[in-house]
This record gives structure tokens, sequence and C-alpha cells, in this order.
């Protein structure tokens, strides 16, 4: 255990439990927006009650995703101060970014999403609605560019030597459009619509199974459906779009993704399968020479391996990599033939007649929340081990001034706040959906609280 | 005179951080003040008084610290790490704050309530008290190498003066949050929060003219700007008809006023600090020449520049809807099903 290892470790967790939130709050966002545009077209109120209850839950997710978020902000600064230093020219604007556009018009307008029903007309609403939604947009954008940027540095030059060395901005709009941020940012955006769109399809799929508040959880569960579809179709497209990205940008990490490892030959790709990173081979289901075809759209053409690059320069945890990768594939795969088929048998007048395709998307929101997780471990690790790709490594971007202990005793106090956090949030959670869409849940918990034997009552 | 890029952007990141502490400053008063009111429709009113905007107050912090990154790195790098075990603290007191007002209401519990009720007046509290804690350090100087890099302990911080600064910051903050409290409520609460505002007010001005002494006495570098610069006294002296203007509005009960002149000393008090410091933002007590300035723990002109505009542009914008967001929740609080 030393004090990278830590800081890693620390990093990774807090980014990591953050990240649960995002994504949902973004796609509920999306989802959001429709469910009240269709109030303000129809006047319906299984609309009204819909929006009303989606925003509940919204307010609950949001919430912690706010809390857990601050913290990264300043995490870069607490343990990556050589790294601060060394980004902050070029990294720092796009969180400043990030502030004033995007965090912003999200939190302020997010006073008239929750408290603002009987305060402003339906329109102001509507509108408040939308820039909730689009704030948290903006603010995936700023992140995954600075992100990005990291992946693939452009449009800055190196001033400065050693410890005082920086990356000094020379153009911001190559900066912000470096080669990988387009890609990532609308996989980054897709993959959250389908967190989002897949938690209201659990949702209603659960409620339609026990029966309860059909009509609402009917007409929820079919405008997911349409979010979703269409997202996990374009996911496919991005995800492709992304690999390109990598295989021309970072063939490294591409080189981890798909476990190869000679120099340069004929690549296969693999379903599934195991590395074995001592011997360097792969066993598992393959389909031989995919991974040229689909790079290259030719079954001659090499592809660059992981022996190509010295043993200081490539990603170690080679099988983390190849495994996280593999999954988010398989993962995006399943959404797809999920929501096809969900979407055919909606056109047949048969979709909620299945039982069990009902029970399937009540577990299902399972999927996009973790295929998001692994999608981002194997992006981080498969950059290992450079921090700034190319530039900065990992273990040269601590601060210098850090013990071990006090990484230990931060790591201890986040690891004991977020198990409870998150406990909370799942009994909190469990407890808005058991309730449903349908009547008022705070009149109701006020009155039972002022039944009981009180001593703030009187 | 003209000023330098770096200049401007050490006015904005000011600038910023005095916006974070007036707004969530009364934020944070109010959760402070929190277990003063003993009945549950009073707490809930208090706490919806805040409901609303607390969490777009709490993103000036963000911004500042994004500012703070992006025209500073040296700065943000060097006082985070400094301050490692603090900042840890007070980021965990943020969550906390955040999920006690989220989810105090959620269970009909008494316990439940009870529990959330102390978490957040705890975390307003300790968030306050860190703030000013890491102002007074800042204020002294650090032991800061020639790499930037923190030369001392945890133990350190715990120093008189900065506890003293702490202190102070508590009851500028407890003064402002209970001024905004009495401006949202009506009947017994508003009576009760008339009797707090005196008080706080009273430990304000007294801690106030404490700090104002020991600064005198005891931290000669805040003050030789001053004597430098004479037309400079404006701005202590503007500070000090501040605290008085309180002090009349609220024998007068006209709390608005009293509202705005407390924002105004709190932004008067960071631009003293500012006028203090500056040209340097971190001063070294191991050796003047490692001091962190303006000038050599800034970003590059170019980048400066870009985030000058960023700021130009945004800063109006969320100006903007910050103040459309007030006006709907304006006058006393209602309690609907909406409510927290
Ligand atoms: C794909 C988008 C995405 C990604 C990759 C991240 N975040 Fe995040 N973040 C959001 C999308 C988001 C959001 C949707 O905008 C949140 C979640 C819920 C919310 O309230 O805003 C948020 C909240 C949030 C907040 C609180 C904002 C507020 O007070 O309103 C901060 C400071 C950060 N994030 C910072 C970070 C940092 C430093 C990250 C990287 C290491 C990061 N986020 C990853
Ligand atoms: C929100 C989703 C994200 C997840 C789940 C994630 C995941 C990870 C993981 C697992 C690591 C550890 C890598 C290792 O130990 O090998 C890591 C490191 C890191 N990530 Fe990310 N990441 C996310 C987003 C970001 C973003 C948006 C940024 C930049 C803005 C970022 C910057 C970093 C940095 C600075 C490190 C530490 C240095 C390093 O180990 O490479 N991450 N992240
Ligand atoms: C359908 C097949 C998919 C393919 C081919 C694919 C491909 C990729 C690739 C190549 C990367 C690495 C990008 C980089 O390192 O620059 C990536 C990252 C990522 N993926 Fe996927 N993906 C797929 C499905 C999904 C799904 C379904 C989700 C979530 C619902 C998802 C979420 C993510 C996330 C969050 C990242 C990290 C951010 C990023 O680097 O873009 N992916 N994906």
């Amino acid at each position: 255990m030393n004090t990278e290892f830590l800081s890693r470790i620390q990093f990774a967790f807090t980014v990591a439990f953050h990240y649960i939130y995002p994504p949902l709050s973004i796609g509920l966002g999306v989802v959001l927006v429709i469910m009240e545009g269709m109030y303000l077209r129809t006047g319906l109120p299984i609309y009204e009650q819909m929006t009303r209850f989606w925003i509940k839950i919204f307010a609950l997710i949001f919430g912690i995703g706010v809390a857990t978020g601050i913290v990264m902000e300043f995490e870069f600064g607490t343990n990556w101060a050589v790294y601060s230093r060394y980004v902050g020219d070029v990294f720092g604007s796009a969180l400043a970014a990030e502030g004033i556009f995007a965090f912003a018009l999200e939190s302020g307008f997010l006073g008239i999403l929750l408290f603002g029903w009987n305060r402003v007309s339906s329109r102001v609403h509507f509108f408040a609605t939308l820039m909730v939604a689009l704030g948290s947009m903006f603010s995936a954008i700023w992140i995954v560019v600075a992100n990005s940027w990291q992946q693939t540095p452009a449009g800055f030059k190196i001033e400065g030597e050693g410890l005082k060395a920086r990356a000094v901005i020379t153009d911001f709009w190559a900066m912000v459009f470096n080669p990988s941020s387009v890609d990532r940012l609308s996989h980054v955006l897709i993959g959250s619509f389908l967190a989002g769109s897949f938690l209201v399809l659990s949702v209603n799929a659960y409620y339609l199974i026990r029966n309860k508040h059909v009509e609402i959880a009917r007409a929820g569960f079919k405008i997911a459906l349409v979010v979703a579809t269409v997202a996990s179709l374009m996911q496919l497209f991005t995800g492709h779009r992304s690999a390109d990205g990598v295989a021309k940008n970072q063939p490294a990490k591409l080189a981890a993704f798909e476990g190869h490892f000679p120099a340069s030959e004929v690549a296969d790709m693999y379903i599934m399968g195991w590395v074995d990173v001592k011997k360097e081979t792969v066993t598992g289901l393959k389909i031989p020479k995919g991974l040229s075809f689909l790079l290259y759209q030719d079954i001659q053409k090499p592809v660059i391996g992981l022996r190509a690059f010295k043993e200081e320069d490539r990603p170690h945890a080679v099988n983390f990599v190849f495994q996280t990768y593999h999954i988010m594939v398989a993962i995006g795969m399943s959404l797809i033939g999920l929501t096809l088929l969900a979407s055919f048998l909606w056109w047949k007048g048969k979709l909620f007649e299945q039982k069990w395709l009902l029970q399937l998307f009540a577990w299902a929101v399972l999927l996009p929340q973790i295929a998001n997780q692994v999608g981002w471990y194997s992006a981080e690790v498969g950059r290992q081990p450079w921090v700034v790709y190319g530039l900065l490594r990992t273990s040269h971007a601590l601060s210098s001034a850090l013990r071990e202990e006090q990484i230990w005793f931060s790591l201890i106090l986040f690891t004991f706040v977020y198990v409870l956090l998150f406990c909370l949030f799942l009994y909190l959670l469990n407890k808005k959906i058991k309730h449903g869409p349908e009547g008022h849940y705070e009149e109701e918990e006020e009155e039972a609280f002022s039944k009981r034997e009180n001593p703030l009552l009187d | 005179m003209t000023l330098s890029l770096s200049t401007w952007w050490f006015l904005v990141v000011g600038a910023v951080f005095s916006g974070y502490a007036i707004l969530d400053g009364f934020d944070l008063g109010a959760g402070a003040l929190h277990l003063f009111f003993k009945k549950e429709e009073s707490r809930r009113i208090a706490l919806n008084a805040i409901g609303p905007v607390w969490d777009g107050n709490e993103v000036w912090l963000v911004i500042g610290g994004g500012a703070l990154f992006a025209g500073f790195p040296v700065v943000y790098a060097t006082v985070f790490s400094a301050f490692y075990e603090l900042f840890m603290l007070f980021l965990v007191m943020l969550i906390f704050r955040a999920i006690s007002i989220e989810f105090r209401s959620k269970e009909a519990m008494l316990w439940w309530r009870k529990m959330w009720d102390i978490a957040y007046c705890v975390s307003s509290t300790l968030i306050a008290l860190s703030l000013g804690l890491v102002l007074g350090n800042i204020i002294q100087g650090l032991p800061i190498d020639k790499n930037y890099e923190y030369r001392g302990t945890l133990l350190d911080f715990f120093n008189p003066y900065a506890i003293l600064i702490a202190v102070t910051t508590l009851a500028l903050f407890m003064m402002h949050g209970a001024i905004y409290l009495v401006m949202k409520t009506e009947n017994r609460l508003y009576a009760k929060l008339t009797i707090l505002v005196k008080n706080t007010t009273i430990f304000f001005v007294l801690m106030f003219a404490l700090t104002t002494l020991v600064t005198l006495l005891f931290v000669p570098h805040m003050v030789s700007r001053y004597k430098e610069t004479p037309y400079m006294f404006a701005v202590p002296l503007i500070a000090m008809l501040g605290v008085a203007n309180i002090t009349r509005s609220i024998t007068r009960r006209r709390y608005r006023s009293a509202f705005l002149s407390s924002a105004g000393v709190t932004a008067i008090l960071m631009l003293l600090v500012a006028v203090g410091l500056y040209p340097n933002i971190v001063l070294s007590t191991i050796d003047p020449s490692m001091n962190i300035t303006v000038f050599n723990g800034s970003s590059s002109d170019k980048s400066l520049g870009i985030m000058l505009g960023f700021a130009i542009v945004g800063v109006p914008l969320v100006a903007a809807y910050t103040s459309f967001v007030f006006w709907t929740f304006r006058g006393k609080v209602q309690l609907d099903e909406t409510s927290y």
C-alpha cells in the first residue's frame, strides 16, 4: 500500500459511487421532459400524476448526485496536486465552464421544478424542467471534455520542466474538440438515457406485475420504451465510433480491450474469454480476424498489439480491462435485443400480456447501470500508466506532501459515509416506489407524524 | 491603472467566493440555529425557507473551486492538499447537510426527524467553522516549501488566531441566517426570531471588534497595505459603517435593509482580506520568496482571457436565474404538499 495506490482506490471509489447517480439524473431528465410535455399537450391527469411522481424520485437521485459530486471536484487538489498544477491551465477551464454554465443552471431551476407546482404557471414549470434536463446534459459535456483531453490531449503546449512543467492552452477549440471528446460524449449521454429510461421501465413493469396503478404504468412504460429502444440502437453506433477512435489514438488500450499481444498481427475478436497475462494468451469464444475486420473492414490488416509497447508503457491489468470491456459490449447487445423484442410485441398489440417479459424489465434496470460502471473502468484503467495520455504518468501526479495515514483516514471515512448513504438511498427509493404515483404521500406522512406521541408538536 | 489579467481573475475568484459566503452563509447560519426552534412546524418552516435555494447557493462553492483550479492551479493544488483532513471532513459535512435537508421529512418517526435535525445543525455549524479556520490560516500564511508543498502538520491549523476567525465566521453566518429567516416567517416563530436576530448580532459585533483588535496587534502584514496606501482605509471604514447599519436597521425592524447590510459586510470583509494579501495569495511562513502570488501561481494569459470571457457571459446569466428563483419564492414561507 503506497500513497499512489491508495489515492487511486479512493478516486476510483468516490467517482464510481458518484457515477451511480448522474446517468440516472440525466436520463430521467429527458423522460420527465417528455412526460410533462405530454401533460401540457393533453392535459390528462395521468400524465400529471406520472410527472409529479417521477419528480420526487428525481429529487432523491439528484440530491445524492450533488452531494457526492462536490467530493470529486476537490479531490483533484487534495490527492493529485502535481496533476492539478500540470493540467490546471487546460483542464481547469472546462471545470470552471461546467460550474458556470451547467451546475448553476440545473441547481437554480431545480428549486422551481421541486417546489414550484403551486407557484408558477404550468408553462413556466415545464420550462424549469427543460432547463434542469439541459443543465445536467451540459455538465456531462464539460466533464467528459475534460476527461477526454486527458485521454487524447490536444490544443496545448508544454512549458517548464520537472515539477514545474505544465500544459498551457494554445487553442481552446482544439482542446474542446480533441480527438475523442465527441465520440465519448455521445456515448456517455446515450448511456445515461439508457440508465434513466430503464429505471422508468423497471418501476412500471413492477406495477404491472402487481396489477397496481395500471393505467399510469402502461403509459409511462411506453414513453420509456421509445427512449430506450432508440438509445440502445444508437449506443452500438457511438460505441463503435469510440472503439475506432481508441484504435487510432490509444492503440495500447485497444490491445488491452481485446487482449491482443502480438506486436503487429491480424487480430481476432472475442465474444467472451479469459486473459492469461503471464503467458500472454487468451482463451475463449472468438470470431477469427473479427477485430481487423471491424476496424479496417479488411481481414488481412494487422492490429498493433501490447508487445509493440515498452513494458512500462502498457496497461497492466489487462484481464480486468478485457473483462469490463466485454461485459459492457455484452450488455449493450442484450439491451438492443430486449428493447427490440418489446417494441415488436407493442406493435403486435401484445406488449403487456407477457409476464416473463415484464419480469425481465423489472430487473433489467441493473444492466445499464453495470454497463456504465464497467465502461468507465475499462476506459480509465486502460489508460494507465498515464494520467494524461503519453505526457504525465499516474505515479508522478500525486501530492508529495501526502502521507498514507491521511489517505487511510479519508478512505475509511468515505467508505463509511457512502455505505450509509447507499442504504438510505435504497430504502427511500423503495419506499417511494412502493407508495406509487397515486395520492399525496407527503400529506399522509405529515398526518402520520402528528398522530404520534410527539414532544415536537405541543 | 491597468490591471493584469491574473489580477482580474483574482477579483473574479474573490467575487465568487464572496457570493458563496453571502448566499450559502445564510443557509449555514439558519442551519446552525436550527435546534433553537423547538416545534415541528417551526423546524419545517425554517427548512423550507431555504428549501428552494440552498442547492443553487452551494453551486457558488463549486464555481469558486472551478475558478480557482482554472485560474490559480498552483494555489488550488497547494491549499487543498495542505488542508487534507480538514477538507475531507468539510466534504463529508457538506454531504450530511444535503442529505439531512433531503431526508428529514421523508419518515414519520420522531427519532428519525430528530436525528436529521441534529445532523443538519451540527454539519452546518462545522462547515461554517471550517471555512473560517481555512481563512484564518490563509491570512496568517502557511509553511510552504519551494515546490509549493505544505510542510506543517494538522495541529498547526488549530492556532488561536485561526480559531478566532472561525468563530467570527460562524457568528457572521448565524446573524445573517437569523435575519434571512425573520424575513421569511410570521407569528410566533417570527417573534422568536426577532430575539435571535438581536442576540446573534451582539455576538457578531463582539467577535468583529475582537478580531479587528487582534489583527491590528498581531498580524502586521495585513495592516501594512493599508499603511502604504491610506485611501485603502476606506474599505475597513465601510465595513464598520455596514456593521453599524445592521444594528440600526434591526432596532427599527427594517429587516430587508439589515439583510442587505449583512450581505454587504460579508463581501467587504472578504475584500478586506483580499486587499491585505494582494499580490500574494498564499504566504509562505518559511521564506517570503516562496510566496504564491497572483503572478507566479496563475494560469497563462490565454487561458485567463478565455475564462474571463466565460465569466462575462456566465455570471450575468447565473445572476439572472438566481434572481428569478428568489423572486418566485418571495414572501413568507407557506407549507404545501411539495415542501420538505
Ligand atoms: C456523465 C456525466 C457526469 C460525469 C462523468 C461526472 N459527473 Fe458529476 N454530475 C453530473 C454529471 C457527471 C450531473 C448529472 O450533472 C450531476 C449528478 C446529479 C447532479 O445533481 O448533477 C453531477 C453533480 C456533480 C457536482 C455537484 C454539482 C452541484 O452542486 O449541482 C460536482 C461538483 C460534480 N458532479 C463534479 C464531477 C467531477 C469532478 C467528475 C469527474 C471526476 C464528475 N462530476 C463526473
Ligand atoms: C464518472 C465516471 C468515472 C469513473 C467510474 C471513473 C473510473 C476511474 C477509475 C476506476 C480510476 C482508477 C484507475 C486505476 O486505478 O487504474 C480512475 C482514475 C482517474 N480518473 Fe476516472 N472515472 C470517471 C470519470 C472521470 C472523469 C470524468 C475524470 C476527469 C474529469 C476522471 C479522471 C480520473 C483521474 C484524475 C484519475 C486518477 C488517476 C488515475 O488513476 O488514472 N475520471 N477513474
Ligand atoms: C453496444 C456496444 C458497445 C460498444 C461497442 C462500446 C464501446 C465502448 C468503447 C470502445 C469505450 C472506450 C472509449 C474510450 O476509452 O475512449 C466505451 C466506454 C464506455 N461505455 Fe461503451 N460500448 C457499448 C455499450 C455500452 C453501453 C450499453 C453502455 C451503458 C449503458 C456503455 C457505457 C460506457 C461508458 C460510461 C464508457 C466510459 C466513457 C467513455 O470512455 O466513453 N457502453 N464503450
